[in-house]
């Protein structure tokens, strides 16, 4: 299916996220969308897949115009979207999964629709059991039962959100096949990712999203140096590692044990010196969270002793630990650490320190526009927080950090975020560093863990590694620990 | 930016025009004639009794909505106001009724007496905050369990402990002795201290909610409390500390309906302004200043409505289908307002 897109305008307050987006994808073309955070990426195909509205502009489906009111409408069009989270139900059965969205009576007809994805399964070489439950697959197979609904709903354009997030690379491949069949079947592809590599692998045209507006598009084959100058305006240089001498100790966990819901941690033996960044590598789930929540007294441990700044806070709260100037940045920055609804100068205003009873307005306002010229903020001091792009509202994160601090812990610092936003999200915690903060960090990235950290600790089921010397280790042995190897009983 | 404000009343004026429109049918579906009936109950404002009239229901409703926009803001659906009005009104009478044969300044007790009333009805408003904040009971189930129990505790104390000599009787308690009722405006049953006190109540609100770091951490424990507790506010503190100032100003509203209405326990004390308070709160959204006329325009609509049984042999609950159809009107108009509203 052909899919046109035209002037689309589309504005959040006063960020005009898609500003005239021209876009024509001929039938059985997978289509690349490169961009960083907040480019308007998301918003495009979010108009596209009738999530939301665009102000103006018009979709041409085929060369006919279409009104694409809601979802429902779209996968009508025959428009679906592959969301980045697998828009499943996970305490349902595949089959039950399967049929979602089908039109028809009252009563749902299983065998033949059991029989349909016996065939499409067959047919794109996936393996997935139709009375399995959803939450016991991998992201990786939720993703492919996904892409078998919406075809099964008659999708003839695939939208997919940043697909390649969260699975295997076996997993991977068989997705780009998948793909490629797809193209002998005429069903258009729109891959949005922010990895070049895959871009380049797969796609047969990209497009260039930067600050809403469309601002080139190539065709194989890809020069990659011009793709990130179009994405970024300039060449980003990676950030330079540098190993601050400390002696001074900032934490110290002496034979800390936590139990979380799942798993238990047993005689963690820990400390970090001034200055120092280590990176918590493992699998999601592995055991991460709950050491960095403990470290900022989020949740109790249940024996050992933990101190900060040679003061036993054992069994304190956050807002203790936070007094001695422990800050705790969680990976769900909309869920819980910013208040939708709240403008960028009142989280300026709540999170400085505060004298009297009446707010002075003018100074909330004057340090929000300081601020947000330091930390390169796009929004004002008027904007809700719930306005802002994923980095932006990291980068607000950070900038909301007081003066002096200890201890910063971190979830997932650049999750989701584009290489301009990495780097600069690096720069200002490195600077923290100097001044004589430790950062503690958890990423799904090992690249990252071993260009940020100086040492690292790997988690697995629960258990903890030795620390490594960042300069002295790989990501073949860290991979390998990861995954669960080398572990001694 | 102006141009939104004339959109959006131009919208409210829509929702007004269909609110009277729906309401309009209900009263032609009973036989009766609309504009008759507007005309009855708008038309005697013009009498200065009758605007006193209006302004006696309007101090105690003013109060109940001042409290729950504190709630509001902390994210709290506080159904419990009800019942917090009326224990307030139980703590005004505990103390008329133990003080009113003692010798001290009546003046004196009077002020005491309202005070309890707060101090009662932060009481009520606390149980429901502890029930939500240690209990995991959703305040909206505690605080309707609560409203039955002030209700039967009310009925239990009119007809048991506190019953007049003889028989214990629906229409109350002994009525207190002139001295300990606040003083009324010549010829009215309006008293100046019952204006005093409610706008007092909403003006503290006002300035709590818009310029104070407490109003503000309210705000943000009411969008997101986890966010609130990491930026380093006391979560559940604030949370009982809104509970309590809501019920303080509830149960001022209390202790007016005995001091300045009806100098007496009555067994529905609260009158339904704590059900009507919500009302009005969730029409202003946040903004303390717009209760003081639409908590106005709704008592109006009470008092006006006063009249139906007597001349037009219609249900005085016409008022509450009124001011039902108004609430979701005014809230569908702003909903559609948002959505039809080209974002510019």
């Amino acid at each position: 299916m052909k899919v046109e897109l035209r002037g689309i305008h589309k504005y959040f307050g006063v960020n005009h996220a898609n500003d005239d987006i021209t876009l024509t994808i001929p039938s059985g073309t997978i289509q690349g969308i490169l961009g960083e955070n907040g480019a308007g990426k998301s918003t495009l195909m979010k108009i596209l897949s009738g999530f939301i509205h665009a102000d103006s502009g018009e979709v041409l489906l085929d060369g006919k115009s279409v009104v694409i009111e809601s979802p429902a409408v779209a996968i009508h069009d025959g428009i679906g979207m592959l969301h980045q989270d697998p828009l499943d139900f996970p305490p349902m059965r595949v089959i039950d999964n399967f049929m979602l969205g089908q039109k028809g009576g009252l009563f749902p007809n299983r065998v033949r629709a059991a029989r349909d994805l016996r065939r499409l399964q067959k047919e794109f070489d996936f393996d997935i059991d139709p009375e399995n439950y959803v939450d016991s697959l991998t992201v990786g197979e939720r993703q492919q039962l996904e892409i078998m609904r919406l075809l099964y709903l008659g999708a003839r354009v695939f939208i997919l959100d940043e697909p390649t997030t969260g699975i295997s690379a076996a997993q991977k491949d068989k997705l780009f096949e998948t793909l490629k069949k797809f193209r002998e079947q005429a069903i258009t592809v729109i891959f949005v990712s922010h990895k070049l590599e895959d871009v380049e692998k797969l796609c047969d045209q990209v497009a260039v999203l930067r600050q809403g507006k469309l601002v080139g598009a190539m065709d194989k084959p890809f020069n990659q140096k011009k793709l990130v100058e179009m994405m970024f305006g300039k060449e980003v240089p990676l950030g330079t590692k540098q190993t601050v001498c400390q002696d001074r100790t900032v934490l110290n966990l002496d034979r800390v044990s936590i139990e979380g819901m799942r798993l238990k941690i047993k005689d963690i033996d820990f400390h970090i010196c001034e200055g120092e960044v280590v990176g918590l590598a493992g699998m999601e789930g592995s055991g991460q969270d709950l050491f960095l929540r403990a470290c900022a007294g989020l949740i109790r441990t249940v024996g050992g002793v933990v101190k900060v700044n040679d003061r036993d806070l054992t069994g304190k709260s956050y807002h203790t630990y936070k007094k001695h100037g422990v800050e705790f940045l969680p990976a769900a920055r909309l869920e819980q650490a910013l208040a939708p609804g709240l403008t960028l100068a009142e989280h300026f205003i709540l999170a400085e320190k505060q004298t009297g009873v009446f707010i002075n307005h003018e100074r909330g306002r004057r340090l929000a526009e300081e601020r947000i010229k330091t930390f390169n903020i796009k929004g004002a001091p008027v904007s809700p927080v719930e306005s802002l792009s994923g980095g932006n509202q990291q980068r607000t994160l950070l900038s909301l950090l007081r003066h002096p601090l200890s201890l910063v812990l971190v979830e997932h610092p650049t999750r989701g975020l584009d290489i301009e936003s990495v780097v600069y999200i690096w720069g200002k915690l490195k600077e923290r560093c100097k001044q004589g903060a430790a950062i503690v960090f958890m990423s799904s990235d090992l690249d990252e863990i071993l260009q940020y950290s100086d040492r690292v600790l790997v988690f697995y089921n629960g258990r903890i590694s030795h620390p490594f010397d960042a300069n002295k280790t790989n990501v073949q042995q860290l991979g390998e620990l990861i995954g669960g190897k080398g572990w001694d009983e | 930016m102006k141009h939104t404000t004339l959109n959006r009343i131009g919208f409210q004026l829509f929702a007004l025009l269909l609110a009277f429109g729906i309401a309009s049918l209900v009263l032609l579906a009973v036989g009766a004639s609309p504009v008759q009936i507007y005309k009855d109950m708008f038309g005697s404002l013009g009498t200065k009794g009758k605007i006193a009239d209006v302004l006696v229901s309007w101090a105690p409703l003013l109060l109940a909505t001042a409290g729950l926009l504190i709630t509001f803001a902390a994210g709290l659906w506080n159904i419990g106001v009800e019942g917090q009005i009326t224990f307030g009104a139980i703590g005004t009478t505990l103390v008329l009724r133990l003080l009113q044969n003692s010798a001290m300044n009546a003046g004196f007790i009077i002020a005491l007496s309202i005070f309890a009333g707060m101090l009662a009805g932060a009481l009520w408003a606390a149980l429901a905050g502890a029930l939500k904040t240690f209990g995991g009971v959703n305040e909206i189930f505690g605080g309707l369990g609560l409203n039955f129990v002030a209700t039967a505790l009310t009925i239990y104390l009119v007809f048991g402990p506190w019953k007049r000599p003889g028989t214990g009787s629906m229409s109350g308690t002994q009525p207190f002795p002139e001295q300990f009722n606040l003083p009324l405006f010549e010829g009215l049953r309006l008293s100046p201290w019952a204006l005093v006190v409610a706008v007092v109540g909403i003006v503290f609100v006002y300035f709590l909610l818009q310029g104070t770091y407490f109003g503000l951490r309210l705000k943000a424990v009411g969008k997101n409390f986890r966010a609130a507790y990491l930026l380093g506010i006391p979560t559940w503190q604030y949370m009982m500390f809104s509970f309590l100032l809501c019920g303080a100003l509830s149960g001022a509203a209390g202790a007016l309906q005995v001091t300045a209405v009806y100098h007496r326990l009555i067994p529905s004390i609260s009158s339904g302004y704590g059900y009507l308070g919500l009302m009005v709160a969730m029409l202003v959204n946040y903004q303390a200043i717009a209760a003081i006329p639409v908590a106005f325009f709704f008592a109006a609509l009470n008092i006006g409505s006063i009249q139906l049984p007597i001349v037009h042999k219609l249900d005085s609950s016409f008022s509450g289908v009124l001011q039902g159809l108004l609430v979701l009107f005014i809230l569908l108009a702003e909903g559609a307002r948002q959505r039809l509203t080209p974002k510019a």
